[in-house]
């Protein structure tokens, strides 16, 4: 009888465990199946090449918007990638700081901003100023790049022994140099990891660019202008009321999903196994 | 020579130093821009977070709906998040054959990166109709239970918003709480296994209570992602500014009013009122954050 029980409870576990996959997986892959079903119906040589025809005519790609992504995240990388290493050199490399706790504490709290908070922070910043401008929803997509990074080049370099460091220190190699030429060399893999998977995150990142990259029906000419994102179409075009816009939306997702999941597979399996 | 060799540290320094104070001064900043450009809204103080009306054309500003829906939805989803991805990191951990555990927890690592607006897409014309035409009948056998007495026409509702934060959610708690899990020492289980013990009890006795604390950063992670989910919710909630009782009716998130109205927003008092909720929302996510970086704190202490 006791025993009984205990082999219920047990049963009971293992349902509960495997419902709860199904649970979630029927919908996660059910979503990767209506994007891949539905979107490769749009995908014609036109989509990539050309820009969008006005609203309700059929026809036309979305060329514009992946140039748009492409500078966004151009522009991202540019402002973070040194931003967020040094800083993370300064936090691993420079011990004896007194601000590495204040500064690792606000790192990791901004971690936690909504993405829709730093789009509205670039506009109060930048776009009051100087009108929406794909530079603008760059810094906006910096602000949730920086502290990601920060937080995976840091730990890349602790990964790396102290050893290293005090082998080179004690051939008389100056500190910038030991750091530049050995600690990052050796921690590349890892940080390159790191990049990869927040060009990932970013490049399918919409909040922040509604009321900062804006939008744009052509190409843009400079940073300084509006610019479309393939996240940002998606968005307008799903809630339109254009059956043509719809499959355009459909057609973008998959685009923009094949695009993050290769940059997530090619982390996973190229550099992380090294 | 000596010298110029430790200018280069000293520049090498001063880079790496600014750069980390810049840390700083964008989190004062942060701050700054969102109180300054919403003081018009606080002169009444607190009444634009207890206002229930929100009627930008007669310039009632009242955050309350938002502020309701944001809880009610995120809150619904983490808990359902944290019932299945428990679930999903016990199957992963414990039950499921080794062969399967890499192959579906890298899937699940994948879907996780899935951006939020594909979701959404998806949540209008998959995840809506499928509320409106079979879970909706389905709960109004329910509907003497306030939280089930609604209904919407179009199946974008505060249950399509919840259900989708839960999918978006589920993955990353389910993969916090797998590593937790994977960390708890081999031989206390084998050693509850040699008594005799089932794999339900070495899991609730030893597993849970050893991995809990990890389990509960997991939650907390997932909770502040579904507090400031944007796209996914705003697509899919229906955007309509009450206050219901029942998730079959519409809603509105903060976020979600944030990207729909800023670029509409005509007048000083409308924009510091978005700009407001703004603030609102980054405090909230922080303040969930910090509670659960304390708690967490507490349990090392505790050892």
């Amino acid at each position: 009888m006791e025993m009984a029980a205990r082999r219920l409870k047990d049963n009971a576990l293992t349902i509960y465990s495997i419902l709860s996959l199904v649970v979630i997986a029927i919908p996660l892959l059910h979503i990767i199946a209506t994007t891949l079903i539905n979107g490769a119906q749009s995908l014609t040589p036109e989509f990539f090449t050309s820009l969008p025809k006005p609203p309700g005519e059929e026809g036309g790609g979305v060329a514009n918007a992946i140039q748009g992504t492409a500078i966004l995240v151009a522009l991202t990388m540019l402002i973070s990638v040194p931003a967020a290493l040094l800083t993370a050199i300064y936090l691993s490399e420079f011990p004896e700081s007194r601000l590495r706790d204040l500064i690792r504490l606000l790192n990791d709290t901004f971690m936690g901003t909504p993405s829709i908070v730093a789009g509205v922070f670039a506009y109060t910043l930048l776009v009051t100023k100087f009108g929406f401008s794909a530079l603008a929803g760059a810094f906006a997509l910096s602000v949730l790049a920086v502290p990601m990074m920060v937080k995976t080049m840091e730990e890349a370099l602790k990964l790396v022994p102290t050893d290293i460091r005090e082998a080179g220190l004690s051939l008389g190699i100056r500190h910038w140099r030991v750091v530049t030429s050995i600690v990052l060399r050796t921690a590349m893999p890892a940080i390159a990891s790191g990049v990869l998977l927040t060009v990932a995150r970013i490049s399918g990142e919409t909040a922040p660019l509604l009321f900062t990259a804006f939008g744009n029906p052509n190409f843009a000419t400079g940073i300084l202008e509006p610019v479309s994102a393939l996240p940002l179409m998606i968005y307008v075009y799903a809630i339109s009321p254009y059956p043509d816009w719809h499959r355009k939306a459909w057609g973008a997702s998959l685009v923009l999903m094949i695009a993050v999941l290769t940059i997530n597979l090619i982390t996973k399996y190229k550099l992380r196994r090294r | 020579m000596s010298m110029k060799r430790a200018r280069g540290d000293r520049v090498f320094w001063l880079l790496a130093f600014f750069s980390s104070l810049s840390v700083i001064v964008m989190f004062t900043l942060l701050f700054y821009e969102l109180l300054s450009n919403s003081v018009p809204i606080w002169k009444d103080g607190m009444s634009f977070i207890t206002g229930m009306v929100w009627d930008p054309l007669k310039g009632l500003f009242g955050a309350f709906p938002f502020i309701y829906g944001t809880l009610l939805t995120a809150t619904f989803a983490i808990l359902l998040s944290t019932f299945l991805g428990v679930g999903i990191a016990i199957f992963l951990s414990e039950i499921a054959p080794s062969s399967l555990r890499v192959i579906i927890s890298s899937i699940i690592e994948l879907i996780a990166a899935i951006p939020s607006v594909i979701i959404g897409l998806w949540g209008i014309f998959v995840l809506a109709p499928f509320v409106r035409d079979n879970l909706q009948p389905l709960l109004q056998h329910l509907s003497f239970i306030p939280l089930f007495s609604g209904k919407t026409l179009s199946g974008l509702s505060m249950l399509t918003a919840i259900l989708v934060l839960t999918f978006m959610v589920t993955p990353i708690v389910a993969a916090i709480a797998r590593e937790a899990l994977l960390m708890v020492p081999e031989d206390l289980k084998e050693a509850l296994y040699s008594l005799g013990a089932t794999r339900y009890e070495v899991v609730r006795h030893v597993c849970i209570p050893y991995a809990r604390q990890g389990i509960f950063g997991g939650v907390i992670l997932g909770y502040g992602r579904a507090l400031g989910e944007t796209m996914a919710v705003t697509m899919v909630i229906g955007n309509t500014p009450s206050i219901s009782a029942s998730i079959l009716n519409p809603g509105y998130t903060m976020a979600a009013v944030i990207a729909n109205e800023f670029t509409e927003a005509t007048g000083d008092v409308y924009l510091s009122a978005l700009i407001g909720i703004a603030l609102l929302l980054l405090l909230i996510s922080l303040a969930v954050n910090l509670v659960g970086r304390m708690i967490v704190w507490k349990w090392q202490q505790e050892g």
